[in-house]
């Protein structure tokens, strides 16, 4: 019971008239990335929004850390750090100022010392006395990573982390999802990538219709779906493949300049 | 406890939004120069023209250029809630534990702040152009509070394009008639001299009771009951953009 960072049972909500969810049911455990896959508009954003206080259920349980998101909710916003699907930064402020004014919304007790460690960690310490409006989309988006950890809040939420960013930015983001999953925190992300799945959960649940259909580690979904055949197939290099090297190799024309 | 951490929040929200204020010094620059544009223009321009029965004609267009200055300031206002709003950061504040009032008093704060600060600057520059007032201490604090007030209705006012428009223009578009309606009262000429029509209107708006009520007390002339009028108007006024503006923050995600 106690390892359970987010419990959700029969969640149902609606706009209007149309029923976005009709009872869904899942569980994150603490210490794990949980990927919510889902075609567009297939109600993940409204999932992390009654998870985060947000927006209210028409019916169901949700419960973070053991608190109820409606009954309990400045609990649950203690809890919590939310990553909407849009970055929300500060753009007038700089990267440094925008993490010392969570720190200090947080009542951190060394904002300045937090702001200096997240921004180091993420790579942003040469861009921290730049506005943040100067940054480009892979930065905005890790700036907005990093601001969703200041004071280490046991439960993440990231809604789309990397939709709208180019491959090589949504490698970076990568990489920085990947470096969370040792600290602890459970994470909740939501994707409309296959691959980001792949890449970044230990587990994963695909919503459609209104409910959770499949649920499970990578291998036990791949379990659940005809074996894959055997085949030998010359690989070509895709066009991520191709776009990253030629970028790549622009960038390191760049610095020799 | 909880009031010390909503004044706490609100303090380091306000802190954030006049770091805003300070880094786009076009936006300060602005809502004084517009405001100065008319004075100089009615000054130097049509003052001569005008009789208001009065001699200092400075003195005379002060109060209206002041209103104006406040109506286009507080459009300010209206945008830089609309760019939260949309921008995401009401959302990230929402899901943190941060006093959700705090988040609009922030704003509320500011745009008293960014506006008293139009009104000190524009009240030097009438000053070097010939404005005098021997008004006592307790005249000049009611004015500041009459002010105060005016500026607290448009900016309750100003909350509610902020918090629903749907696009940036929206957002800002409703401050144009409001900076409209000095023209048709007695801020700049006497409203007797106007057609009938115009003239029931001119007299019986807000703008001309807070105008008179503000020139009596700068120029030490009796009040009457303009100022009870004037009051009632800003009071009403901030009382029913209030309502409004709390209903829509409500319904903001
Ligand atoms: N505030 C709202 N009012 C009406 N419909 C909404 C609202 N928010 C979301 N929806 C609808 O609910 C469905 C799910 O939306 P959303 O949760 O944003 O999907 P996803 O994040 O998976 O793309 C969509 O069809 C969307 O149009
Ligand atoms: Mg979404």
């Amino acid at each position: 019971m106690n390892d359970v960072a987010i419990s959700v049972k029969g969640l149902r909500k609606s706009f209007k008239d149309v029923e976005v969810l009709k009872g869904v049911d899942f569980e994150v455990k603490q210490g794990e990335i949980f990927a919510l896959l889902g075609a567009n508009g297939a109600g993940k954003t409204t999932i992390i929004k009654i998870l985060s206080t947000l927006l209210r259920a028409d019916g169901g349980i949700a419960g973070v850390c053991g608190f109820d998101v409606s009954r309990q909710s400045a609990k649950v916003r203690e809890s919590i750090s939310l990553t909407g699907q849009f970055a929300a930064v500060d753009g007038v402020l700089t990267g440094r100022e925008n993490l010392r004014l969570i720190a200090r919304l947080r009542g951190i007790a060394a904002p300045k010392l937090t702001a200096d460690r997240l921004l180091e960690r993420f790579g942003l310490t040469e861009a921290a006395d730049r506005r943040a409006d100067t940054y480009s989309g892979g930065m905005t988006r890790r700036l907005d990573i990093a601001m969703s950890l200041v004071g280490t809040p046991p439960v993440i939420f990231l809604d789309e982390p990397t939709t709208g960013l180019d491959p090589k930015a949504r490698l970076e983001v990568w990489e920085t999802v990947k470096t969370l999953a040792d600290s602890g925190q459970a994470i909740l992300l939501t994707t409309q990538y296959l691959e980001e799945a792949e890449q970044l959960a230990d587990r994963i649940a695909i919503l459609h219709g209104g409910k959770i259909i499949a649920i499970g580690t990578l291998d036990e979904l791949k379990r659940l779906f005809p074996p894959a055949r055997e085949e030998y197939i010359i690989k070509q290099p895709t066009l991520e493949d191709i776009f990253l090297a030629i970028t790549g190799e622009k960038e390191a024309e760049q610095c020799v300049r | 406890m909880r009031k010390v951490k909503a004044v706490r929040d609100t303090g380091i929200l306000f802190g954030r939004l006049m770091r805003h204020i300070l880094r786009s010094p076009d936006t300060v620059i602005t809502t004084v120069l517009m405001p100065l544009a008319f004075m100089l223009l009615f000054v130097y321009v049509f003052g001569g023209a005008i009789d208001t029965g009065t001699g200092n004609y400075v003195n005379y267009t002060l109060p209206g250029v002041l209103l104006i200055a406040i109506a286009s300031g507080v459009s300010y206002t209206a945008f830089r809630l609309f760019t939260d709003v949309r921008g995401g950061m009401f959302s990230r504040f929402y899901a943190m534990p941060v006093t959700r009032s705090s988040v609009l008093w922030a704003h509320v704060l500011t745009s008293l702040a960014a506006n008293a600060v139009t009104i000190a600057v524009l009240i030097l520059i009438a000053l070097l152009m010939g404005f005098r007032s021997d008004a006592g201490v307790f005249s000049w604090l009611a004015a500041a509070g009459i002010l105060l007030l005016f500026t607290l209705a448009l900016t309750w006012l100003a909350v509610i394009p902020g918090l629903t428009a749907k696009s940036v223009d929206g957002a800002s578009a409703f401050s144009y008639p409001l900076v409209f309606l000095p023209f048709i009262s007695s801020a700049f000429v006497p409203t007797a001299t106007m057609p009938a029509a115009v003239r029931v209107f001119a007299e019986n708006q807000p703008v001309t009771s807070i105008v008179n009520a503000l020139r009596a007390l700068l120029d030490s002339a009796p009040v009457g009951n303009e100022i009870g009028i004037a009051l009632a108007w800003c009071a009403g006024i901030a009382a029913a953009a209030y309502a409004f503006a709390q209903r829509a923050y409500r319904r903001v995600g």
